[in-house]
C-alpha cells in the first residue's frame, strides 16, 4: 500500500519542478483510476471461479461506444447517462457472456482462453457492424474540458472527476466486499471456493453475479477511458486487455486492493515516464511488471494458493 | 469375518462406491454404513483411500459407481453444497481455512442461517469457546495467523456453529496439543449424546479406540474390516494385521 506514495515521492526530486510533478501526479492517478475501474471486474472473476477471461476488454469497448452514441459533449448529465447506461449494458452482455462462452469451459484454462478471445473477435468485429471502423472522437463536454491551476499546477477537471468517481467505486467496492455477507461470500470463494460449496453455499449463482458486476464496472471504465483519451477505436477492447492484465498482474490475480496499486502504479509510472523518458513509456508497464513479479512472484497481494 | 455393511436406522450408507481420478482407480468398491447418534471411525493405513472416501461422500469427488444414501435419499449424484444443505459438516484434512478471513468471519460463515453476529446461537457459540478457547482469544485476528493446532480448533468449531446431523472429519487431532485432543473428546461425545452422527478419518488409534462406537478400515480402496470398535480395540493381533500398529503405540493406547 505504501509503494503509490513512495513511487510519488521518490519521481518528485527526478521531475524536478514540483508544479509538473503535481500534473504528472494526478494525471497518473487519473489514468490508474480509470485502468481500475476497468480491471477490478476481471480480477475478482479470475479469482472467484479461476476464469481468465479475456473478453473483458469487449465490455470496456461497449462502455465506450455507448458514449459516442450518447451525446456526452452536452454537459455532465449526458456523462452521467452514458454511465448508466453503458454499465446496464455491459453488465447484461456479461450475463450472456458468461452463460454462452465461459460457462461450457469452467476449470479448462486453454480453452478459456481461446474462446473468450474469441467471443472478443466477434464482438470487435460487430461493434464496427454497428458504430462503423472509423475512430470516433469523444470529447468531454466543455464544463470537464480545460485545465484548473493549483499551485501553478495545470490539473485537468476530466482527471478530477476521474479521480473522483473511481474513488467512490472502490470505496462502494471495499464496503461490499468487506462489510455485506455477500462480500464475505465472495472474499472465502476467491480463496477456497470449495470450502464454500462445502459449507452449503450454492456459488455458481454468485458467479452470474460477480460476472456482471464486474462487466458493469468495465463498462464504466470504458466510457471513462474513452472520455480519457479523447476519442474511440474499434481496437479500444484488445488494447486495454493488455493493460489491466498487466494490473491484475502485479496486483496478484484475485486481489481488489492488489488491483488498485497495480493500477495506480501502471498510471504514474506510464505518466512519469511519459515525461521524462517518451520513448520508454511504451515499454513501461511491461517493466513494472516484470520488477514486481522478480520480487512478488504471485503478485503484490497473492490471494490464491500458488 | 466381517460384520455386514447394512445396520439399523443408517444415516449414511455407502454401497459398492467407486471413485476415479484421472487415470486412477481409488475407490473399488467401498461399502459401509453409519448409524445415526453413533461415532463411526475409518481407519487404515496412509493411502488407503479414506480422504477419498469422505471427498466422496461430500460430493467433492463423485462416484463413477455405486450408491451413496443419506437417511434413505440417494446422494451420489448431488453437488456438494446440496449435500452440505442437507446437515452435514465437513472438516477436510487441510481445515479449509478461510485464511484472509478473520476467526470471526470463518465462523459466521459456517453459519448459514445466521445474517450477522447477532444472529448466532449464543449458547452453543458459548460451548464452542469452553472447548476450544483459542477461537474466543483470537476472535478477530486473521485465521491465516494462527497455529496449526488453532486452525484445526477453528474448523472443527465451525463445523459445529450450526445443529448438524452428521460431522465428516478428517484427521481432527492432527497438530493438536494433548489437552486439547481432551476436549475434542469431551465435545464430540457430548454432540454424539445429542444425537449427531459422526464419521471419521483418525490416526490416532488411541482416540480412536476412546470415542468408537464401530470401525471400518481401508486398504487399497477397498473396506478390510467392518465391525465394533469394542472388538477391535480388544484383539492386538487383529490390530497388527489390519493397521500394522507399532507396539509402542498400542502400549500407549492400553494407558489411555
Amino acid at each position: 500500500m505504501l509503494m503509490v506514495p513512495a513511487l510519488m515521492l521518490a519521481a518528485l526530486p527526478i521531475v524536478g519542478t514540483p508544479s509538473t510533478w503535481l500534473t504528472l501526479t494526478v494525471a497518473g492517478l487519473a489514468m490508474g483510476m480509470i485502468i481500475f475501474l476497468m480491471a477490478s471486474g476481471l480480477t475478482l472473476v479470475f479469482g472467484l471461479m479461476d476464469v481468465l477471461n479475456f473478453g473483458h476488454g469487449l465490455f470496456i469497448a461497449l462502455g465506450a461506444y455507448i458514449a459516442t452514441s450518447v451525446a456526452v459533449s452536452s454537459g455532465l448529465g449526458s456523462v452521467a447517462q452514458a454511465m448508466v447506461l453503458a454499465m446496464l449494458a455491459a453488465g447484461l452482455l456479461g450475463i450472456v457472456f458468461e452463460r454462452l462462452i465461459v460457462r461450457p469451459v469452467y476449470g479448462q484454462h486453454l480453452k478459456q482462453i481461446l474462446i473468450t478471445m474469441g467471443g472478443m473477435i466477434i464482438g470487435e468485429e460487430l461493434i464496427k457492424v454497428i458504430w462503423g471502423p472509423l475512430q470516433i472522437a469523444l470529447p468531454p463536454p466543455p464544463m470537464l474540458q480545460g485545465s484548473l491551476i493549483i499551485a501553478e499546477a495545470a490539473i485537468e477537471k476530466y482527471r478530477l472527476l476521474a479521480v473522483v468517481v473511481g474513488l467512490a467505486v472502490f470505496l462502494l467496492q471495499w464496503w461490499v466486499l468487506s462489510q455485506t455477507r455477500i462480500g464475505l461470500l465472495i472474499r472465502a470463494g476467491v480463496q477456497d471456493r470449495e470450502m464454500v460449496e462445502a459449507l452449503g453455499y450454492r456459488i455458481g449463482r454468485l458467479f452470474v453475479g460477480v460476472f456482471a458486476a464486474g462487466s458493469a464496472l468495465a463498462g464504466l471504465g470504458g466510457v471513462m477511458w474513452g472520455l480519457y483519451q479523447q476519442n474511440v477505436v474499434p481496437q479500444i477492447g484488445t488494447q486495454v486487455n493488455v493493460l489491466i492484465f498487466i494490473v491484475i498482474i502485479i496486483g496478484g490475480l484475485g486481489s481488489t486492493a492488489g488491483a488498485l496499486i497495480g493500477a495506480l502504479l501502471v498510471g504514474l509510472v506510464a505518466n512519469y515516464t511519459g515525461y521524462l523518458l517518451p520513448k520508454l513509456a511504451l515499454f513501461s508497464n511491461l517493466a513494472l511488471m516484470a520488477l514486481i513479479l522478480m520480487w512478488r512472484p504471485y503478485g503484490l497481494y497473492a490471494l490464491a494458493k500458488p | 469375518m466381517m460384520a455386514s455393511a447394512a445396520c439399523e436406522d443408517p444415516i449414511l450408507e455407502l454401497h459398492g462406491v467407486h471413485t476415479h481420478i484421472g487415470a486412477y482407480h481409488i475407490l473399488q468398491g467401498v461399502d459401509f454404513a453409519v448409524r445415526r447418534g453413533e461415532v463411526f471411525m475409518l481407519l487404515g493405513r496412509n493411502g488407503a483411500g479414506k480422504t477419498t472416501t469422505l471427498r466422496t461422500i461430500m460430493g467433492l469427488w463423485k462416484a463413477s459407481h455405486g450408491r451413496i444414501g443419506f437417511e434413505g435419499r440417494a446422494v451420489s449424484t448431488l453437488p456438494s453444497t446440496e449435500i452440505a444443505r442437507l446437515g452435514v459438516a465437513y472438516v477436510p484434512e487441510n481445515m479449509g481455512i478461510f485464511q484472509h478471513l478473520s476467526v470471526r468471519e470463518n465462523m459466521l460463515l459456517a453459519a448459514r442461517s445466521a445474517r450477522n453476529l447477532r444472529e448466532l446461537d449464543g449458547p452453543r457459540l458459548q460451548r464452542i469457546f469452553g472447548w476450544f478457547p483459542p477461537i474466543e482469544r483470537f476472535w478477530l485476528a486473521p485465521a491465516g495467523t494462527l497455529s496449526g493446532g488453532q486452525k484445526q480448533m477453528l474448523a472443527i468449531g465451525r463445523a459445529i456453529i450450526e445443529a448438524r446431523k452428521l460431522i465428516i472429519l478428517d484427521e481432527p487431532s492432527k497438530g493438536l496439543a494433548p489437552a486439547i485432543v481432551e476436549n475434542l473428546l469431551e465435545a464430540f461425545v457430548a454432540l454424539r449424546d445429542e444425537g449427531v452422527s459422526i464419521l471419521m478419518v483418525e490416526q490416532n488409534f488411541t482416540l480412536a479406540r476412546r470415542l468408537g462406537d464401530s470401525v471400518a478400515v481401508m486398504d487399497s480402496g477397498t473396506i478390510t474390516y467392518r465391525g465394533s470398535m469394542r472388538d477391535l480395540a480388544a484383539n492386538d493381533a487383529l490390530q497388527d494385521a489390519l493397521l500394522g500398529l507399532d507396539l509402542r503405540q498400542r502400549a500407549q493406547g492400553a494407558k489411555a
